[in-house]
């Protein structure tokens, strides 16, 4: 019995079958002056498959001149979100058979490509940076207690796995320069929602939501965002919650 | 040529606390990484983090996580260490509370924490079944929010020194392509484990164990790289794992018969045996022709119906269905033993300093010891939050009163580095050049194979002559077909490939050399653990013609080595 290395998944053996499919990859280099188009590669198949492998297997079997990204292979670490036939997904969680015999592959789209399937994530983490996406602790946080209500509020969103599929997707974002984004708004939330914050921070955030041009009233409610969300986390929900509690806000005079 | 005075390499949880620390002691910190931190394995952690805190039982005590640690450790551990280790994670744990961490919580609001394998307390704090996302985020949002300089997607390829002295790195932008010199005062590596040296593993894929061995190339030793976790049950495929839950709530282990296999090696525990019999029982099946084709044995839950698979295991429900397209409600999961850990890496004091001068280490890279020849789990993340704490205090507490660096080294180093670039583009061109990829596999089937689950001396020797063939075969033969500056992955393959068969070398050298068993290392040919002869640590120091080794006692304090047993 052979042992192969880290192939399609490590100690599989490819393709026994002999059956394969198509997989079409959107490419383009900076550097060769050509314009974008589109490869086909033939890529053994076997049960069980994901799209990630079958990018791996091109990799380092038939292309060394794909670029990509890949890190935890376990839709954790965001790295490798695309296009997959049309629609926002995880390379990594993305069954073949779960999308057919030719699989066609693309760069986020809204987002600058660097390289075939790389885009240039920056504009998308600046929006991240601006949702001050970062606990402000209290100066009196000894014996912290959470209530558990209070936990799964922040819980979801919590989840987020910063893999800009949601803001990829998002006609709002998409039109409006200055939109924040769904991503970035779920952690305005997820951190407005947390009394381990230092509660005079608070109604900064609820400033930055009630922006006209960035914060949640540009969000049309596509819902597009949840629709792609791998984690879940439903951020049209999360922006629906923001918008009240800045109303009360408001209302309260807090803001 | 940028300047810092902490450099830290790596954006994973120990690099991240590193940096924390760093900037919070007023250092001149910044952070180099292969990857977007969030990108880090670390990421990956399901089960939980340790510290006594005594939510979930009083009477529980450092002292007691520091008896598991050691006893968990097969006595490998310094127990000095251990102490300071398992006193500290208490004020990590809070700390990491006030930051923003979401744990999990008790019904009256404090951290909740369960029982883990290994612990005589329930003492691990968790975030549901993803708590390494949950502080690697929390301590991510924390340095943005310090204005930590970030360096995103650039990995370094040398380690520069003046004399003695570690003094920066040359790295590549990948973005770029471009060479870049970092200096700094102190360069603390925080590059994590090297799970991929073996063709399984549970880790990321860029767990390569590259900055394990730029640090000795660059003179530090590695310690007891011969100890490596192996987990019983990864998904056949990917590797991805699959936690002891699916067997806590009752799941099976079949082979190719049908057979509860497990009646034949652990009649009374049988599926909740300890990792390590579980591991070893599996691989016995498949080595004596009871396995699947691909050696997998089935992990079969089906027998707690749908309803229980949905309300207590949907998480491994979703891996089986998403990652190997198995519905494991109705089929069984094909499961087989894989890397999980790398116990050993490069050899730190209790604050992160190496033996060379500017020069700190923290996290899976490093080796302190505290996991000895077997870590608990839930002891890992506390390791990156310790010890890189610790390792961003030493290094800019001896950056402040260090000199800056001149440039002229880095000069030349950058040379070098791109005279390795030049050779695996150049070669590239040519028809008989060999893959990296292919030769990164051999490497890795070898290890398995001969380093792995089960080790004798016949397997050992052949694994360390084919492991020096290989790597020759690299920096004689290897070329990368492709020359392109932008996001050229294959080539930042290629040059990792270069470190981590020095890495396996280290791996496998070590383990020839230990002749008993001790914790997850295990000789058929010396079945039994051996105080007199080998209660010390390995050191492993680089040569090109492989490594060196030294040993030095273990530190024991107040427990004395006794049998392991459960
Ligand atoms: C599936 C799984 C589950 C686990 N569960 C638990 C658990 O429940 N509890 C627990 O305590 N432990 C657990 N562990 C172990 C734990 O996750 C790791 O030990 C820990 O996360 C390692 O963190 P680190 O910061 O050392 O390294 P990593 O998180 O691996 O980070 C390494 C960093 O270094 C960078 N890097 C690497 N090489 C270079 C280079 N040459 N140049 C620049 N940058 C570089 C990478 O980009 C990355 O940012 C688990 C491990 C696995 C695989
Ligand atoms: S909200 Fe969902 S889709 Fe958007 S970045 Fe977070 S995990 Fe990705
Ligand atoms: S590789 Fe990490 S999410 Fe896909």
């Amino acid at each position: 019995m052979r042992v192969e290395g880290e192939g399609g998944g490590a100690g599989v053996p490819a393709g026994g079958s002999g059956e394969t499919v198509v997989f079409r990859v959107r490419r383009y280099d900076p550097e060769s002056g050509v314009g974008p188009y589109y490869q086909e590669y033939e890529v053994p198949y076997r049960p069980g498959m994901t799209v990630l492998d079958g990018l791996l297997h091109i990799l380092r079997e038939v292309d060394q001149t794909l670029s990509l990204r890949y890190s935890c292979r376990q839709k954790i670490c965001g790295s490798c979100a695309m296009l997959i036939n049309g629609r926002e997904r995880l390379a990594c969680e993305t069954q073949v058979a779960e999308v057919g015999r030719t699989v066609t592959m693309e760069p986020l789209p809204h987002l600058p490509v660097i390289k075939d399937l790389v885009v240039d994530v920056e504009p998308f983490l600046d929006k991240m940076k601006a949702s001050m996406p970062y606990l402000i602790p209290r100066s009196d946080s000894e014996n912290i207690r959470v209530p558990p209500e209070e936990f799964e509020r922040y819980r979801v969103a919590s989840d987020c796995i910063w893999c800009a599929a949601c803001y990829s997707a998002c006609p709002a974002a998409y039109s409006n320069p200055y939109y924040l984004g769904p991503a970035a708004l779920g952690q305005l939330f997820r951190f407005e929602v947390d009394s381990r914050e230092d509660p005079s921070v608070k109604p900064l955030r609820l400033v930055i939501a009630d922006d006209d041009c960035a914060g949640v009233w540009r969000c049309h409610q596509a819902h597009a965002c949840s629709e792609v969300c791998p984690k879940h986390i439903n951020p049209g929900e999360l922006i629906a919650e923001l918008k009240r509690e800045v109303l009360r806000a408001r209302i309260s005079g807090r803001i | 040529m940028e300047r810092h005075g902490v450099l830290v390499v790596g954006g994973g949880l120990a690099g991240l606390r590193a940096a924390v620390e760093a900037k919070l002691s007023g250092a001149d910190v910044a952070v180099l990484s292969l990857v977007y931190p969030m990108r880090s394995h670390s990421v990956a952690a399901q089960g939980g983090i340790n510290a006594a805190l005594g939510n979930a039982d009083p009477t529980d005590s450092w002292e007691r996580h520091a008896f598991d640690t050691i006893k968990g450790a097969d006595y490998l551990a310094d127990q000095d260490a251990v102490e300071e280790y398992a006193r500290d994670a208490i004020e990590r744990v809070l700390e990491l509370d006030r930051w923003g961490v979401p744990f999990s919580r008790t019904e009256d609001g404090r951290i909740a924490q369960r029982p883990f394998g290994g612990a005589a307390f329930p003492r691990t704090c968790y975030a549901a079944d993803h708590t390494g996302h949950a502080v690697m985020h929390t301590l991510y949002q924390q340095s943005l929010r310090l204005g930590i300089t970030f360096y995103d997607e650039r990995v370094a390829l040398k380690l520069v020194k003046e004399g003695e002295r570690v003094v920066g790195v040359v790295a590549m932008n990948l973005r770029t392509g471009e060479l870049e010199s970092y200096a700094a005062r102190a360069v603390v590596m925080a590059t994590g484990g090297a799970g991929r040296i073996y063709a399984r593993t549970t880790n990321s894929h860029h767990s390569t164990g590259f900055g394990m061995a730029l640090a000795y190339w660059a003179g530090a030793p590695l310690e007891d790289m011969e100890f490596i976790q192996f987990h019983p049950t990864t998904l056949y495929g990917t590797n991805i794992l699959i936690s002891e839950a699916a067997r806590g709530e009752g799941g099976v282990l079949l082979n190719n018969r049908g057979e509860r296999f497990m009646a034949r090696y652990a009649p009374e525990k049988m599926e909740l045996a300890p990792r390590d019999i579980v591991a070893r029982s599996i691989y016995r099946e498949v080595l004596e022709g009871r396995g699947f084709e691909g050696e997998y044995v089935h992990l079969d839950i089906t027998g707690l119906g749908e309803d229980r698979i949905m309300e207590r295991l949907p998480q491994i429900w979703e891996l089986a269905l998403k990652f190997a397209g198995v519905d494991a409600r109705y089929e069984p999961i094909p499961v087989q033993p894989g890397h999980h850990y790398t116990m050993g890496g490069i050899d730190t004091d209790k604050h992160g300093r190496t033996e060379v001068p500017g020069l700190y280490a923290a996290g899976e890279c490093a080796c302190v010891s505290v996991h000895g020849a077997n870590r608990l789990g839930g002891n890992s993340l506390l390791e990156c939050v310790v010890f890189g704490k610790r390792a961003g205090e030493s290094a800019s507490s001896d950056a402040a009163s260090a000199s800056d660096p001149p440039s002229g080294p880095f000069e030349e180093a950058e040379r070098e580095v791109e005279a390795w670039i030049g050779r695996l583009v150049e070669r590239g061109g040519e028809e008989r050049a060999e893959n990296p990829y292919h030769l990164r596999a051999e490497m890795q089937r070898v290890m398995w194979e001969k380093v792995g689950i089960f080790r004798d001396e016949e397997g050992l020797s052949a694994a360390v002559a084919e492991l020096k063939s290989i790597r020759k075969r690299y920096w004689e033969g290897a070329g990368v077909r492709s020359g392109g500056k932008t996001f050229n992955v294959a080539l930042y393959d290629a040059l990792a490939t270069g470190g981590m068969i020095d890495v396996a070398l280290a791996v496998a050298s070590g383990a020839l050399a230990r002749r008993e068993s001790r914790g997850a290392h295990y000789r058929t040919d010396y079945p039994r653990r051996d105080d007199e002869n080998w209660l010390k640590h390995t050191l492993a120091r680089f040569t090109p013609d492989g490594p060196v080794l030294e040993y030095r006692p273990v530190v024991i304090t107040r427990w004395p080595p006794r049998e392991r047993k459960y």
